[in-house]
């Protein structure tokens, strides 16, 4: 058990070391440099050279490398090299946005999601079932700028219940935080609970149909009971991985949602500095995506070996 | 619509002045009072009233802004910088110059050497008083080996800045030009104190101070009391919310988030007409879209070749479609009709399938000849531009190959490289700096590598004198040059489209630039 703990661990360091490499290498790749792209338009260049070598692009690639990776393991993550203030202080406070959202988005989404897979598995193919399904999928089918926008044309322009903009001020208090940021959060639950919904569903389901979970039903024990109590905790593996996936997309992959509502979270930061090469802020980004990605996997997978005896105790 | 309807409306976008509309009003029969109420309810000759919080939703924002002057490339740093610095002169939306914290600036015979006098009793937020150290300072941040300031570009020609007493300025200029003043009027030209470098914390003559700066998110200002300029800085406080998607603006705008917002969507424009509480500023200015060919690379050494493009493509149409009446078609020189110095004798060219067809073959035009590299990283819409010339110019026989590139890297990789590609210029204040800044032999932003000793000869004569008749011939002739063998094919003229909700006053059209020439938190007021 222990042994399987500290492989798993041992693979997500290497996974992340080897995504380092990539995130470096691909940032280097990137056609032309902060230099020219700071300026834009209205470089020349003399102001390109001289930006280009007090920000040190000039030095060899291997040498940044190595010098990056060692300040990022202590913490340090430099310095952005658009307006000099240190990573951590640019990444933060977009960090602890972009966990608020997921975090508010999840709390809601997977117990609404897991609820809903139970009953339509219970209720299998009812017309709760079938409502749910065609709901869900609808809602997954659609972008999720098409969702953004549709509610705030219904629910800002039109009705004026919550507002279009979704920017959190530090001056604001938390609950006015859960206000201001309603409809991205309500875009993100459309958009992750059918997925999470019908492997819940199609997990219970095919647990259902094993023998033992028959043997209960000629027990006469209820329907509700057979679900939650025999069915669930054998089927919950997937349902745990499935999850991760989406708890990892509702911090890594919302950008487009950021876009929509004008939130200021990590992704549309990324962005920017993708778009201008402020090279530093996307390695680091990168790197917190990486870790995001590679934890929660790593979680679910710690999880789904704790709630599945045969793997607790391999023969 | 009426024509009087037409007048209250020109009236209410601010496109017509007040004396002339009270003309034109009196010339349709209509009572004085009558106009005068029309004019008051749209915003001319009120008094603005002080105070309110006015809320800007601004796209042109980037994570990556800073504080520091020299980085400035977009709205949102011009916009605050305008609240907490000012510049040395400023030009009016009447493209003259007025006196900021340089009083006058006079030069002598030949226009080499200019004596500014240095504005008294203005004060730094610091509560130091400006004095010549600090213009000359804040000058030299855009001058010497190694700048990395925007502006050093413009700057270069300065050689020297020289303090004369306490309050007096000497700048000593390279080359004679009488447009210096223009030259200065550069958005990056801000005073600071003297030796100031702490931009986290910005210490300026403007008449708001900064309480809250987030990088590409917002920056909240307020009214630090007592500014120098009259009738300026009337709002307590001023919010800018940067919001870069297009249709997130305009709906923060519609959703009442926001009071003043810009870069409107041209299609939307008829959906935030009928809401009927917002007003579309509109301003025609010198910000323009061109298709640059390089003139010493093949096939475009050939004017030939330039002229069977330039009639192979239906300005008309492209205005039309893309933009309806918010453009203004262009003539393949860069100067626009606001300008004074404007070639309005210059024929219109038109779309002419038979003429291109006929330069063509004259040049023996090849079918892969013309490779246009287009991105929509050049101006929005550069793509769609491009394949309507494709379609226009097949039908006169010439095929025109659309590459598209990426808008990563295109100013880096494209721009200045490419034989043939989209580009855009924003408009500048003096005809002689644009013809210098894009066409002039030794400029290194010359992107039809145009290089004609005539044409530097005539824009270095148009520079040097000030006499204004002489200056319209020079000028006039250069207009024709590139009119008739430039490098570049200007389509077309493109309007600034702000908007803002009808309680806000004082934001009017200026040509060139939006949001008041950046000067919209100094400008607007709200209406009590």
């Amino acid at each position: 058990m222990l042994k399987l703990l500290v492989q798993r661990l041992a693979l997500g360091v290497a996974t992340l070391l080897a995504v380092s490499v990539l995130i470096f290498w691909v940032t280097e790749l990137l056609p032309g440099d902060l230099a020219s792209n700071i300026l834009g338009q209205s470089a020349t260049p003399e102001n390109i050279a001289a930006i280009r070598a007090e920000l040190g692009l000039d030095r060899p690639a291997v040498e940044r490398y190595t010098e990056w990776l060692g300040d990022a393991v202590q913490g340090d993550l430099g310095k952005s090299l658009a307006n000099k203030r240190p990573v951590i202080d640019v990444i933060g406070p977009r960090l602890v946005n972009t966990l608020f959202l997921a975090i508010y988005a999840a709390v809601i989404a997977v117990p609404l999601s897991v609820l809903l897979g139970i009953l339509a598995a219970i209720y299998r193919n009812s017309v709760f079932d079938k409502g749910v399904n065609i709901a869900s999928l609808a809602a997954i089918s659609m972008p999720e700028f098409f969702i953004g926008y549709f509610l705030i044309l219904f629910m800002s322009v039109q009705l004026k219940w919550f507002p279009a903009i979704a920017t959190i001020k530090p001056e604001q208090g938390f609950f006015q935080h859960l206000y201001v940021t309603f409809l991205p959060m309500l875009t993100l639950i459309l958009v992750v609970i059918a997925h999470m919904m019908r492997m819940t569903r199609t997990s219970v389901l095919s647990v259902m149909s094993s023998p033992y979970v028959e043997m209960a039903v000629l027990k006469g024990i209820p329907k509700g009971r057979i679900v939650v109590h025999h069915a669930l905790p054998n089927a919950l593996a997937p349902i745990i991985n499935v999850i991760a996936i989406n708890l990892a997309y509702l911090i890594v992959g919302v950008v487009v949602v950021e876009a929509v509502f004008t939130f200021n979270g990590l992704g549309r930061l990324m962005v920017d500095a993708v778009a201008k090469r402020d090279i530093p802020v996307v390695q680091a980004c990168g790197l917190i995506f990486a870790i995001v990605f590679i934890g929660l996997n790593l979680i679910a997978d710690v999880l789904s070996i704790l709630s599945n005896p045969r793997l607790r105790h391999p023969r | 619509m009426n024509q009087w309807d037409e007048l209250q409306q020109a009236a209410r976008s601010g496109r017509v002045s007040r004396r002339e509309f009270m003309r034109r009003a009196a010339a349709l029969g209509v009572a004085t009072s009558l106009a005068s109420g029309v004019l008051a309810k749209a915003g001319y000759a009120q008094t603005p009233v002080k105070g309110g919080t006015l809320r800007v939703g601004i796209a042109g924002g980037s994570t990556t802004d800073s504080l520091d002057i020299t980085t400035y490339t977009d709205t949102v740093m011009i916009n605050v910088s305008t609240s907490i610095w000012d510049g040395l002169v400023e030009v009016d939306d009447k493209n003259q110059i007025q006196p900021e914290l340089l009083e006058t600036l006079e030069p002598n015979a030949d226009a080499t050497e200019w004596v500014c006098n240095v504005r008294k009793g203005v004060t730094f937020s610091n509560g130091k008083t400006l004095d010549a150290d600090d213009i000359v300072y804040s000058l030299n941040l855009h001058r010497g080996e190694g700048s990395k300031s925007g502006a050093a570009g413009p700057m270069k020609p300065i050689k020297d800045v020289v303090k004369m007493s306490g309050n007096q300025v000497k700048i000593v200029l390279e080359a004679p030009d009488a447009d210096l003043p223009y030259v200065l009027s550069d958005y990056h030209v801000l005073v600071v104190p003297n030796g100031f470098t702490d931009w986290a914390n910005p210490v300026g003559t403007g008449g708001y101070k900064l309480e809250a700066f987030e990088p590409g998110v917002r920056a909240v200002l307020s009214n630090r009391g007592g500014y120098w300029k009259e009738g300026r800085c009337n709002l307590d406080a001023v919010e800018f919310s940067v919001i870069n998607d297009d249709a997130a603006r305009m709906q923060a705008l519609m959703a009442g988030e926001v009071d003043v917002s810009h870069r409107v969507v041209v299609s939307l424009i008829d959906q935030i007409n009928a809401a009927g509480s917002y007003e579309i500023v509109q301003a025609a200015a010198g910000y323009h879209f061109n298709l640059p060919m390089l003139v010493d690379k093949a096939p475009y050494t050939n004017n030939d070749v330039r002229l069977a493009l330039k009639y192979a493509i239906n300005r008309q149409k492209v205005v039309e479609l893309m933009f309806g009446k918010y453009a203004r078609v262009g003539n393949d020189h860069p100067i626009p009709e606001s300008d004074p110095f404007h070639n309005n004798e210059l024929p219109q060219r038109e779309y002419d399938p038979e003429k291109a067809a006929f330069h063509a073959r004259k040049a023996g035009l090849g079918v892969s000849d013309v490779i246009l590299s287009a991105s929509d990283a050049a101006f929005n819409g550069a793509i769609d531009m491009s394949v309507l010339f494709q379609a226009t110019a097949a039908a006169a026989g010439i095929n025109v190959t659309v590459r598209r590139e990426p808008g990563d890297g295109f100013w880096d990789n494209v721009w200045l490289k490419a034989p043939f590609m989209t580009s855009y210029w924003g408009g500048r204040p003096a005809a002689t700096q644009m013809l210098a800044t894009a066409y002039q032999s030794t400029a290194p932003w010359n992107d039809t590598h145009w290089n004609d000793a005539g044409f530097d000869k005539l824009l270095a004569d148009a520079k040097a004198t000030t006499d204004q008749a002489k200056r319209k011939t020079y000028i006039w002739e250069m207009q024709r040059m590139l009119h008739e063998e430039g490098g570049a094919i200007i389509p077309l003229f493109k309007d600034w489209l702000d908007v803002h909700d009808s309680k806000v006053k004082g934001h009017t059209p200026h040509g060139m630039f939006d949001l008041c020439n950046g000067r919209i938190a100094q400008k607007a007021w709200i209406e009590a």
